[in-house]
């Protein structure tokens, strides 16, 4: 895949700022209803990064050998 | 009696002490309290066995001395085994020590303690340099033996809360032989990767086997990494001295994933919770601006231009009236035209005019109105007032 992959972190930040902006009083319908429609997708792609998310094990090998041939 | 006969060289009377030395003690065990440690750049180490009157020299080897679990340390009592050796160079004896091992588990305590306090003083367990874990890390960094129980735990653990996150393994000996130096240089490597956060542990053990984890050396790598480092070593009445320098500490080795990872049902949950809360909030906000929509329709500035319409409506209802009522009387006008005309007409009824006497000539159905129009021959109908008489010109 060359597309970046997001931090999951970074979605969750966004999907809580979402969350805080549209409790607040001082925003308007028109942005609540783009926020919330953000808010959507991020959720389904939260839920689908979950589902899908498979635990990676990779090993560190040791440097030892390598420094040892310097 | 020749005197000279018994005169021996240095070398001579050297060589029959250490043949005599090292075939009466090839294997000795001696108790005994170190002192002046020195840990020799060639890997060999030299010290003093004392107690409270004598002393004796001993050596340990690089290769034999890898074996020791502990670092020895000036002061710790001791119980030594290998052999007598003399060095003739210098004519001194020392014992060749093949293994060590602390006189007791109190020994072991006791250098535990010591090493606390030295690092405690040096500032290393300080509340001020302990990092923050983050809370969803990509990859978490794990110095463990690679086919131990504890890893086996931890892979588990992190598969069923968090599985989206990738496991880096710096596979170490946890005990024994090397066990700490190569702790010590899995968390370097590990430093030198992009993991969030590090976890150090081992399943549970006697003292002696989780002894790697109260080593100076262990002690210094974590607190020199610059990746935070939580430790899980043994278990809950376990305390190492890398517990005390990690960044956090956590009873077992499972604890200190679940410890590292965020729970996937709390995500799935805030997730789910934000897809409900965020329609109802938005319901309200729907409901709200509709509300106030409503209001402002209804306020006196929305009225003004209703009322022009109502008041522009009652003008035209006017004039339509206005307009009606000329036409009404327009027609009336009109009417008693017609009626006048009627009667100005009726005046002029050709019957009337017949009833006085007067006829009417016509020919070929034509009136003939002077004498011009009479043609000759042409058959004529007189119309008196009460009927016709046809007269027959042939």
């Amino acid at each position: 895949m060359t597309k970046k992959r997001e931090k999951f972190e970074d979605l969750l930040k966004r999907l809580q700022e979402i969350s805080d902006q549209l409790e607040s009083e001082d925003i308007g319908l028109d942005d609540s209803i783009q926020l919330y429609e953000e808010g959507i997708k991020l959720s389904e792609l939260c839920h689908k990064k979950l589902k899908e998310a498979e635990l990676k094990i990779t090993e560190l090998k040791s440097e030892l050998g390598k420094e040892l041939e310097n | 009696m020749n005197l000279r006969q018994n005169i021996l060289t240095v070398s001579q009377i050297s060589g029959k002490i250490k043949q005599t030395l090292e075939q009466n003690f090839e294997q000795v065990s001696v108790i005994g309290e170190i002192s002046n440690f020195k840990a020799h750049f060639s890997g060999h180490w030299y010290f003093t066995l004392k107690d409270e009157s004598s002393q004796i020299s001993c050596t340990m080897w690089k290769g034999v001395n890898s074996s020791v679990f502990f670092t020895p340390d000036d002061g710790m009592k001791i119980i030594v085994t290998g052999k007598i050796s003399v060095y003739t160079p210098r004519g001194n004896y020392q014992i060749d020590v093949r293994s060590m091992q602390p006189a007791g588990e109190g020994e072991l305590q006791a250098a535990f303690e010591k090493l606390k306090k030295k690092l405690s003083s040096e500032g290393l367990f300080d509340l001020q340099y302990k990092k923050a874990i983050g809370r969803f890390p990509e990859k978490i960094g794990i110095v463990t033996a690679g086919d131990g129980a504890a890893f086996k735990d931890m892979i588990s653990v992190a598969s069923r809360r968090y599985p989206l996150v990738q496991l880096v393994l710096r596979s170490s000996k946890v005990q024994g032989l090397g066990a700490a130096a190569e702790i010590a240089r899995a968390i370097e490597e590990l430093n030198r990767t992009d993991v969030d956060v590090i976890i150090i542990g081992r399943g549970g053990g006697s003292l002696e086997d989780l002894w790697a984890f109260n080593e100076e050396v262990v002690a210094r790598a974590i607190f020199d990494s610059v990746i935070p480092i939580i430790s899980g070593v043994g278990h809950e009445v376990d305390f190492t001295i890398a517990d005390f320098v990690a960044d956090l500490r956590a009873p077992t080795p499972t604890a200190a994933m679940e410890l590292a990872t965020p729970d996937v049902e709390d995500i799935i949950n805030f997730v789910e919770e934000f897809a409900e809360d965020a329609f109802v909030n938005l319901m309200d906000k729907i409901s709200s601006a509709s509300k106030e929509l409503d209001n402002l329709i209804k306020s006196y500035g929305f009225r003004i231009p209703e009322n022009m319409i109502l008041t522009k409506t009652q003008m035209l209802d006017n004039l339509f009236y206005r307009i009606e009522n000329h036409m009404h009387s327009k027609q009336q006008q009109i009417k008693n035209k017609v009626v006048l005309f009627t009667k100005i007409l009726e005046s002029f009824d050709v019957n009337k005019t017949l009833k006085r006497g007067f006829t009417l000539t016509k020919q070929n159905n034509a009136v003939l109105k002077r004498s011009s129009d009479f043609i000759k021959g042409e058959n004529v109908t007189i119309r008196f007032y009460d009927g016709e008489v046809q007269i027959n010109n042939d």
